[in-house]
């Protein structure tokens, strides 16, 4: 993967940085975003935790999407830490509604711009949690998805219900502790493998599907870009670490959301009409025991356990890299 | 409080009422001699507390502390090792 070399603001950093030779440290890896806005349409204030993944998930998406938006949001950590009533950190029209129906309320306000006229131009965009996606929302979410309304739904993926005080979802990796799968004598944590929801979405035959992280910033807002752009429903996944919940230092955020990407415990593609991509391959690989010692919620973990999750992550990387 | 019917808020992006900068315990020191523009510190800041001046061709960054949480993420990414976070004290 090479460093976008067009962006005239860069080349200065280019020319100094050592570090940034390596593609995947760099944050200025993709080719086809040019410039990112300097506009902020999600303001400072919120309550997000220090080193909150799923704001930057909303900073970015807003930074690609523009103000030509109409936002709708799922009940999460996001929905709770940008409204405290009076207060809002959005700065673009935005919907706040129960926790299984941002897609409904997304699917509501892309049919009435529709019959008013006035969907040109204008992107509607939902917003949910992993627990509002893959578990409360699915069936919501499905209904949009099958219908083909004109949306693009982002989910913000940090692995458990954070916001409640982290219990276990679809989500929720092999291995990993919650306060709903917690490990002792009976058990090692989460024992079920983490639900494939790109593919449940990518099989109701939407356009556009794909996969993201945080820390890979610039091929995150493409996707959005892309998903905004094509006509009918998207589905945008996006890795956010959440420090709280995983136990981890909130400066390291990037960093696991980067050691994931590398590692292989997600890896990063887009499907386009059924056409499967990999949009970044991971220079080389990582041993998947450097990403959870970063966690705590996965320092109950034996060896075996570790060459367990170790497995599948080949078994995963064998069939995306081959 | 008098709510507004249907709890509709007008007042887009007024968080910034709240300065969230006193949960803070460790404040970030940008040293600018160090600093490569880069723009890492402000692209992964999840509090959107880096505020970039663009004079001529040099851009400085500098951190709002009414907002910067004191998260570290800027310190941990920075590919030149132009921040440190330092102990809030009075």
């Amino acid at each position: 993967m090479e460093i976008a070399a067009d962006i005239p603001s860069y080349v200065r950093c280019r020319q100094k940085c050592e570090t940034s030779l390596i593609a995947n440290r760099c944050w200025k890896f993709s080719q086809t975003v040019k410039e990112v806005s300097d506009k902020e349409l999600f303001a400072s204030g919120h309550r997000a935790c220090a080193g909150c993944g799923g704001t930057l998930a909303i900073r970015y998406a807003l930074k690609a999407l523009g103000p030509n938006t109409i936002c709708t949001n799922a009940t999460g950590c996001m929905e709770v830490v940008s409204s405290p009533y009076p207060e809002i950190s959005w700065k673009v029209p935005w919907i706040h509604q129960a926790f299984e129906n941002s897609a409904a309320s997304a699917s509501g306000v892309e049919s009435a711009l529709k019959a008013l006229g006035r969907k040109k131009g204008v992107n509607v965009v939902a917003f949910g949690g992993d627990g509002g996606t893959f578990d409360i929302g699915l069936q919501s979410l499905s209904g949009a998805m099958e219908r083909g309304h004109d949306l693009t739904y982002i989910c913000y993926d940090n692995e458990a219900y954070m916001n409640t005080g982290v219990q276990r979802s679809g989500s929720t990796p092999y291995g990993a502790m919650t306060t709903t799968s917690p490990p002792g004598k009976l058990s090692f944590g989460e024992d079920r493998q983490k639900k494939d929801m790109p593919h449940i979405i990518a099989a109701h035959g939407v356009p556009y599907v794909a996969t993201a992280s945080v820390a890979l910033p610039l091929d995150y807002m493409a996707k959005v870009k892309k998903a905004a752009a094509i006509e009918g429903p998207a589905y945008v996944q996006v890795y956010s670490p959440c420090p709280v919940g995983w136990g981890s230092d909130p400066a390291k955020s990037i960093e696991i959301g980067r050691l994931a990407v590398d590692t292989g415990m997600i890896v990063l593609y887009e499907i386009e009409n059924g056409v499967s991509k990999v949009s970044y391959r991971p220079p080389e690989k990582i041993p998947v025991r450097e990403f959870l010692k970063t966690q705590k919620r996965f320092r109950h973990l034996t060896d075996d356990k570790i060459a367990e999750i170790q497995g599948f992550v080949d078994e995963r990387w064998d069939k995306t890299f081959r | 409080m008098k709510i507004s019917p249907g709890g509709v808020i007008r007042d887009m992006g007024s968080t910034v009422n709240t300065k969230t900068g006193g949960w803070r315990s460790e404040r970030p020191v940008i040293d600018n001699d160090k600093c490569i523009e880069c723009g890492s510190c402000w692209i992964f800041c999840p509090d959107s507390s880096i505020i970039v001046t663009t004079s001529g061709n040099r851009r400085t960054y500098s951190v709002n502390l009414d907002f910067c949480k004191g998260c570290g993420i800027c310190a941990n990414e920075c590919p030149s090792a132009a921040i440190k976070m330092i102990l809030e004290e009075k």
